[in-house]
């Protein structure tokens, strides 16, 4: 290798090869790059909105975590506490969320049709059923798309799921994919190994090629693969990626959100929100306790749960962040008020609970309620669209925005849903 | 595996490299291909062209040319055997001017020379159809079925058989060294036991008969006919199913036995063997074996067997399930649209295995025209295989063209066929097919190599942390997937240019440089370079100054990277 590639003295390989990538970046700006480095830590911190999705995949029992009915035939075994919100009462074996309940809100309300698992994921996360003829898009990639732009310079994907697929963009595009890492932020083959100015070169050589593929006009497929092209090239040289290494952070920190994969993935989801990503996804899966559904709660469930979901929720409001930062607690549906033989509960959609805080919610709240066997909702039942719309107005996202999906049909965002209006004053 | 031997050093360069050059340059020129009324003589690839057209017609669609011989090749190896051809078997398809090439290539890949390559493939995708991509359920045992579909495919049992062992299969799930009772099939069904069966319920009315019949389990389906005792009567057949944990005198499950047993039933008379069920109300329902179309089996629990009387009681309710299976019309019609999804990007209905009423698909008449042949052809799914590939809308160019191009199912557009339309190479393909481009590997197809290859797919698997064991990948042209195609080691290994590899041996031999490049681009795209990829190549050359072998492995990095190289076009 000729001595005119090699680093300068007092620089460290990834800043300089960030320089140099600028020049290569297959389409962004060369001003991309090199700006970002002078980015500062301030900027970053700056206020910006963002929200993340708890998501409990498998479908946990409500009625065993925030809307107890003790002493129905249906209640099951636990006693409820009462919490550090007036009248707010929850799961005895959630004594760490007991104390933060202030921050939150329960919706108590919920009503959905949608009770198998891969249906209800993609309710629950679009807004809209399934449909073999569009594609939507989740969460992440909806408030990612309208989010990004308050952020300058962020480098790193703005949608990131922590430990589970999410639900993909949909007619949205690739290029709000989330991008998957496990909950140790470990995101792997970052690294080439070769020297920058060659990276660089590779580059150009690639660009040629894609190009080509992409005049034929042969399908969307060939543009969507260029797009994430450029996304990587700049996560590969983006400083901000140190937001992944949540092994930094303090070991007292560490301890509180517990040293399991779920509260690593609360303590990560802090990290990148604070880095100026705009929506994380952490799941916590498990919950499809058809069998033996007490002791797994009892035992395993809810102490991870309770643990990583209070700590996130007290280091959020700590650090100033949690009024910018929306939180959603909720899986594909809940489960069946009658216990089965197997001591466990099955799929159920009618009448379950979610959970919202932050952001600009109104918090301390219960909203609605079930039957005192938890069969059925009393109050004005909610769905996934209202849910999301809620979420949205919290963040301060325009209810008005309409997408145009590809086949040029208009989409309204959160599929037309409600504001929950108890949950803002 | 003689067929995918490449050529040795002395011979590639000069010769097989020279006469490639030139067979591409004369296929590229003049597009030859399935002429509108050639179907080689096969009466159900004429059905298949007759109905694709006519759907063409019907939307004033105009089809794409033709793809050209190398692309069409390409395709047919991705599909057919899992990998992109090796460049020595590309040039003696273009080289053969014979107008029935198309044909003769098909007959062979699906023949004896392909045969391990062939049951790699298949085995790929119906080890994931059968039993998901996680690795993590103790009952299940993917080099047991492995074991099983390699056999099943590589003797090409016929569909009906092969559906009727997975289904009846009893036996030890894992295969142990001197110990008869092995039956690979059984991992179908193994890791599905639990909760009654529930499971393997779902599973077999959604790929055997295209039913989507898992919501009906606690309710009446909301947009379907689906009702809730459809769902339990079909579990009924699974009653007398047991999986066995067997520890083999160690502490840890070792492996697992699917077995079939009295069913006494839930209110403890043998002879009426009932199951209970909850309506959402609360009311407990009572269930008896019936199949989706109506028809009851004996309410028997006993499994078949002779009394001392000598008097045969009892019936294997699995066993009269796959009975009736076979006989649906169900069965082939979920089957076709399975495969016609494989290679044409996109079944007849979306999800491919809901074939429900309220899903209609697009071709009906093509359906279950394609089923009932498939019927009359004793369900050879090679057959099949080869109707597919051999048809027109299969060798269509993937250049969307004014006449056709609002034809796309990305947009939302229900599909015709009317341009072949681009997928992205499953992992499995794009780890088979970089192993060929650089000769890697002389193991493909053994059970190690599947190990090898299942260790490397598991950076790529997400599971969403159900009991049904639902995941997904993130090889799905996201970041992660091109980070490991930038970065990753499988890249590292196929850009070597250790001695000997595939870029030492390109790099010595005696080629001029321009050649040295069209060598890449026609291992990895079926290709020549263009006029301005030849310009961006020698600048790498002159940036390597001299150091030829690393400009050669930094242009094949860029093509190993590129959307043509990963895209299935």
């Amino acid at each position: 290798m000729s001595s005119m590639f090699s680093t300068p003295d007092g620089m460290d390989r990834r800043h300089f090869m960030s320089h140099l990538a600028g020049a290569a970046a297959l389409a962004a700006p060369a001003t991309a790059f090199t700006s970002s480095l002078l980015a500062n830590a301030t900027d970053l911190k700056k206020r910006h909105k963002a929200a993340i999705l708890l998501w409990m995949g498998g479908g946990p029992s409500t009625m065993d975590i925030w809307d107890l009915k003790p002493g129905a035939p249906t209640g099951g075994q636990f006693k409820q506490i009462s919490t550090s919100a007036d009248g707010v009462a929850i799961c005895e074996h959630m004594p760490l969320m007991a104390q933060q309940m202030h921050h939150m809100s329960i919706v108590r309300s919920m009503s959905t049709r949608e009770a198998d698992h891969m249906r209800g994921r993609y309710y629950m996360h679009t807004g809209y059923v399934p449909n073999p003829n569009v594609e939507h898009p989740g969460y992440g990639s909806v408030i990612a798309h309208e989010l990004a732009e308050q952020v300058q310079n962020l480098e790193i994907p703005p949608f990131v799921s922590v430990g589970s697929g999410s639900i993909g963009p949909g007619f949205l595009g690739m290029t709000w994919a989330p991008f998957v890492v496990d909950s140790n932020g470990n995101v792997r083959n970052l690294d080439m190994g070769i020297d920058p100015t060659r990276i660089d070169q590779r580059l150009k050589m690639l660009a040629t090629i894609e190009d080509r593929f992409i005049a034929e006009k042969r399908g969307g497929s060939a543009e969507d693969h260029r797009k994430v092209l450029d996304k990587t090239v700049k996560l590969m040289t983006s400083k901000q990626m140190e937001a992944f290494k949540v092994m930094k952070e303090p070991k007292e920190l560490q301890e509180k959100y517990g040293t399991t994969g779920f509260g690593r993935g609360c303590l990560l989801a802090r990290r990148l929100v604070e880095a100026g990503v705009p929506f994380v996804e952490v799941d916590l899966g498990g919950w499809d306790n058809h069998a033996d559904i007490f002791a797994t709660l009892a035992d395993r469930k809810l102490p991870e749960l309770d643990k990583a979901m209070s700590a996130l929720v007290s280091d959020l409001a700590d650090r100033g962040m949690l009024d910018d930062t929306a939180i959603i607690w909720m899986g594909e549906f809940s489960r069946t008020p009658n216990i089965n033989g197997g001591g466990g509960r099955d799929h159920w959609a009618r009448s379950w609970s979610a959970v919202v805080g932050g952001g600009g919610f109104k918090r301390g709240l219960v909203v609605g309620e079930t039957s005192s066997d938890g069969k059925e909702v009393v109050t004005e039942p909610y769905s996934s669209q209202d849910v999301m719309a809620s979420v949205l107005k919290s963040l301060g996202i325009s209810l008005e925005t309409t997408f145009t999906a590809k086949n040029g049909r208009p989409m309204k965002i959160a599929n037309s849903g409600k504001v929950i209006k108890e949950l803002f004053s | 595996m003689r067929s995918l031997k490449m050529p040795s050093v002395e011979f590639f360069p000069s010769l097989a490299v020279a006469m490639l050059l030139g067979a591409l340059l004369a296929t590229e020129s003049r597009v030859i291909g399935a002429a509108e009324n050639d179907h080689f003589g096969i009466p159900q690839v004429k059905f298949i062209n007759q109905q694709i057209v006519s759907g063409w017609e019907d939307a004033g669609l105009k089809p794409s040319d033709p793809a050209t011989d190398a692309e069409w090749c390409r395709r047919v190896y991705l599909d057919l055997i899992g990998r992109i051809p090796g460049l020595e078997e590309l040039q003696k398809f273009l080289s053969d001017s014979s107008s029935t090439k198309r044909l003769e290539l098909v007959d062979r890949l699906l023949g004896e020379d392909f045969i391990d390559d062939y049951a790699r493939n298949w085995t790929d995708v119906w080890t994931t159809v059968l039993i998901g991509r996680d690795v993590e359920n103790e009952m299940v045992s993917r080099p047991g079925m492995r074991q099983y579909l390699r056999r099943a495919f590589s003797k090409n049992i016929p569909y009906d058989r092969f559906m009727e062992e997975l289904v009846t299969a009893t036996g030890d799930n894992a295969n142990r060294k001197n110990v008869e009772g092995f039956n690979g099939a059984a991992n179908f069904l193994s890791g599905k036991m639990v909760e009654n069966g529930v499971q393997a319920t779902a599973k077999t009315a959604q790929i055997f008969l295209g039913m989507q019949v898992q919501c009906t389990q606690c309710h009446n389906h909301p947009f379907n006919k689906g009702k809730q005792n459809q769902f339990w009567e079909f579990n009924a057949f699974f009653r007398q199913t047991r999986t066995l944990r067997k520890f083999g005198g160690t502490r840890d499950i070792q492996w697992a036995e699917l077995v079939d047993e009295d069913f006494a039933g839930e209110g403890g008379n043998p002879e009426e063997a009932e199951l209970y069920y909850e309506l959402r109300n609360g009311l407990v329902k009572m269930a008896y074996p019936v199949f989706v179309d109506g028809t009851e089996i004996s309410h028997t629990g006993y499994v078949p067997r002779t009394l001392d009387t000598g008097e045969q009681i009892g019936a294997n309710r699995r066993r009269e399930l796959a009975d009736l299976i076979k006989a649906s019309p169900l069965m082939p019609k979920a089957i076709v649209n399975r495969i016609w999804g494989h290679f044409l990007g996109y079944g007849f209905t979306k999800p491919i295995d809901d074939l429900g009423e309220h899903n209609p698909p697009t071709h009906p008449e093509l359906l279950d025209g394609l089923a009932e042949r498939f019927r009359e052809q004793s369900f050879d799914l090679k057959e099949l295989l080869r109707w597919i590939v051999l048809s027109r809308p299969y060798a269509l160019s993937s250049k969307s063209s004014k006449g056709n191009q609002r034809d796309d199912p990305a947009l939302g557009e229900k599909p015709k066929f009317s341009h072949f339309y681009l997928r992205q190479m499953r992992a499995e393909d794009l780890y088979e097919s970089l192993l060929i481009a650089t000769e890697a590997d002389q193991s493909r197809g053994s059970e190690e190599a599947a190990k090898k290859k299942d260790e490397w797919l598991s950076q790529f698997i997400i599971a969403f942390g159900t009991d049904e064991g639902d995941d997904a990948t993130t090889f799905n042209g996201s970041i992660p997937q091109v980070l490991m195609m930038f970065n990753g080691d499988l890249i590292k290994q196929a850009t070597s240019t250790g001695k000997g590899g595939f870029l030492d041996r390109v790099a010595s031999s005696n080629l001029k440089n321009p050649a040295k490049i069209a060598t890449l681009y026609q291992a990895a795209l079926a290709r020549n370079p263009s006029s301005k990829e030849v310009t961006a190549a020698n600048d790498m050359l002159v940036a390597r100054k001299g150091d030829a072998i690393g400009a050669l492995q930094d242009i094949w990095w860029a093509v190993l990277n590129s959307n043509e190289f990963i895209i299935n076009h």
